[in-house]
């Protein structure tokens, strides 16, 4: 019986001496991001520029990297993409990286609107990457007069019954009814909570889906008439279908911003905030804005673009002062719990 | 220790050690987090609670989890009426034909599940094949609404997992004796009876196999409920999957993952006597 104990023990051995040597990183930037959020070619270009390489790696959601990050007070990682309420909760938990004045020279390329964001003033520790809004993304040839209300989608004409959908992601199907009762983005009375969760399940009855990734898809079809859609997830359709419109609604919505951060715990903060002086170069955010549509908040950048992009997809086209009347999403704090309790609900209600 | 010992030993190694690093580990982080508290922003806090378990019980997802049984109890029963029949057509075929057929039978396994979910979807969406052929029929009213309903739910679990039971049905068909059910003719039952009585009795291992596979399989998938549901059906897999990815609330989702596992390892174990039971009756009456 030693003999195999002794054998089991050894290939128990082999086999984590294998997998450890597999977890061996030799670039020098770790960066997650989404997929597809940034130019394909970046290790490539960034090398060719400063020296430097890079590995990218992929999360899904904001809620994926947080759980990662906050477990890991963020070691492994350089730079991290994640939405505004995000970066200002690990800022609030002391793992960014202050980005100092002087230290990223080309923040000077920024819209003066996107040095001024309530979550972080002055560029403290995050830079914004794109932003833009959410709003009601339809076929005009399907939808009669412009669906300019968040009532279109809650309470739809009869016409539209059944060829609606939501987004399902907590926030923007919460927004959808919070709008829609009145109340802000960033409600946390849980009794206006409670009303815009029972406005949402009776919107239930009129829709079609709940779907984040093929929303647009949907409307090039003709399955869905009316979506409720992010400003460049709309251009997606728009793009194969000429018909394809988007309204912010007249009530408001939301302004998001994805944001660029430095780990305070990266080993190669000099390398980190290259990076990121090197994305808010006009040409490397430009790519952004014209790739995946969404507006960057780059002066130079949005100058650069081809006019023709801006007049096929009228969303690229909006000011930087009209996107800033928009309302902030702001992290929720303890109230996150009750926004997932009733999108659970809302999911679960027959 | 028998040198023959050693060498099997050190053969099943690998395995084992697969086994012990991926599976028996994992469970055991996921069940220590199903205890644990969850941290404001993701992660976890290492304060002990029993919390995550008394949530599961709370009305809401009491009812998510009724509902995942009812989709899942109602795809096993699809599935079982569906194979018996096909499996049983494989067995009364030509011995030399049965691998062809068997093999059609299990061919679209060999796709993508996600690329099998989504060809559900272009059959069965408002402006869709099944629709389209409807119109060119002669059709004139509103397209059917196919997809996004707990139809077009469990037709998706069906069809991914109907091979499975085929095979498992199959398997217990073909072991089958032929010389009782001749006998059960020869002494005057007919053949609805014979089937009642002989062959169904027979190849319950068959079919507790095959549909302890489809429900354990069902109740735990979130992508079928997500593509063909379209997200207006929660089920267990994926009220897991948003505490994880979305609601950063990782000891509820073990918990959730824990209560799965239980539920998967109490139908594997009834399951494993029934046919230990079964078998053991056989041996008896071959004995006696």
């Amino acid at each position: 019986m030693k003999t195999s104990v002794k054998l089991r023990l050894a290939g128990l051995a082999t086999t984590a001496m294998v997998l450890s040597a597999g977890t061996v990183l030799s670039a020098d930037l770790v960066i997650s991001n989404w997929a597809g959020y940034m130019a394909p070619d970046i290790a490539e270009t960034f090398k060719a520029a400063t020296g430097l390489t890079i590995e990218v790696v992929n999360h899904a959601t904001n809620e994926e990297i947080m759980g990662k990050l906050m477990a890991g007070q963020g070691k492994g990682y350089d730079v991290v993409f994640v939405s505004s309420p995000f970066a200002h909760i690990l800022n609030g938990q002391g793992l960014l990286e202050p980005l100092g004045p002087g230290k990223v020279p080309n923040l000077k390329n920024l819209y003066p609107q996107a040095t001024k964001l309530a979550f972080d003033p002055g560029n403290t520790y995050a830079v914004p990457y794109a932003w833009g809004t959410t709003g009601l993304c339809y076929r005009s040839d399907l939808v009669e007069g412009t669906p300019d209300s968040w009532s279109y989608l809650l309470n739809p004409p009869a016409a539209l019954k059944g060829k609606i959908t939501m987004l399902s992601t907590d926030r923007w199907l919460m927004a959808a009814g919070l709008l829609y009762k009145g109340y802000s983005v960033n409600e946390k009375d849980a009794a206006k909570i409670e009303e815009a969760k029972n406005a949402l399940i009776e919107a239930k009855k009129n829709l079609l889906a709940y779907d984040d990734t093929t929303f647009f898809s949907k409307l090039v079809s003709g399955e869905a008439s009316l979506v409720q859609a992010w400003d460049g997830w709309c251009n997606y359709g728009i793009a194969e279908n000429d018909k394809i419109k988007f309204v912010v609604p007249k009530e408001g919505s939301d302004l998001w911003i994805d944001t660029m951060v430095v780990m305070k715990n990266s080993e190669h903060k000099e390398a980190a905030l290259k990076f990121l002086d090197f994305i808010l170069e006009a040409k490397n955010h430009a790519w952004a804005a014209s790739n995946i549509f969404y507006e960057v908040p780059n002066k130079p950048a949005m100058e650069s673009l081809d006019p023709e992009l801006v007049k096929k997809y009228p969303t690229m086209g909006v000011s930087p002062e009209t996107l800033v009347k928009y309302e902030e999403l702001q992290d929720l704090g303890e109230a996150q719990r009750d926004y997932s309790r009733a999108v659970s609900e809302i999911k679960a209600a027959n | 220790m028998s040198s023959q010992t050693v060498r099997s030993n050190l053969m099943a190694l690998p395995a084992v050690a697969w086994l012990f690093l991926f599976m028996v580990v994992p469970c055991l982080i996921i069940l220590a987090y199903a205890f644990l508290t969850r941290g404001l922003y993701g992660g976890i806090e290492y304060t002990p609670t029993a919390e995550n378990f008394q949530r599961v019980i709370d009305p809401l997802y009491a009812k998510i989890f009724l509902t995942s049984v009812r989709i899942a109890g109602l795809a096993t029963l699809l599935a079982i009426l569906i194979a018996y029949p096909a499996a049983y057509a494989i067995c009364l075929s030509p011995k030399r034909t049965q691998p062809l057929l068997l093999f059609f039978a299990v061919l679209p396994f060999w796709s993508n599940y996600l690329i099998r979910t989504y060809a559900w979807i272009v059959l069965l969406n408002r402006e869709g094949l099944i629709n389209n052929l409807l119109r060119w029929f002669g059709y004139e009213g509103e397209p059917l609404a196919l997809l996004y309903r707990e139809g077009a739910v469990i037709t998706g679990l069906v069809y991914n997992y109907l091979p499975f039971v085929i095979l498992a049905i199959y398997s217990s068909l073909s072991r089958l004796n032929g010389e009782l059910i001749e006998a059960s003719r020869d002494l005057g039952a007919g053949r609805v009876r014979t089937f009642f009585r002989v062959t169904l009795p027979l190849t319950m291992p068959g079919v507790a196999a095959g549909g302890v596979f489809v429900f354990v399989l069902s109740i735990g998938n979130f992508v079928t409920p997500a593509l063909l549901g379209g997200g207006r059906f929660q089920m267990i897999g994926n009220l897991v999957y948003d505490q994880f990815l979305t609601a950063n609330d990782w000891p509820f989702g073990a918990a959730l993952g824990m209560v799965l596992i239980a539920i998967m390892i109490g139908l594997l174990l009834l399951q494993a006597r029934a046919s230990a039971r079964f078998c053991g009756e056989k041996q008896e009456a071959a004995n006696g």
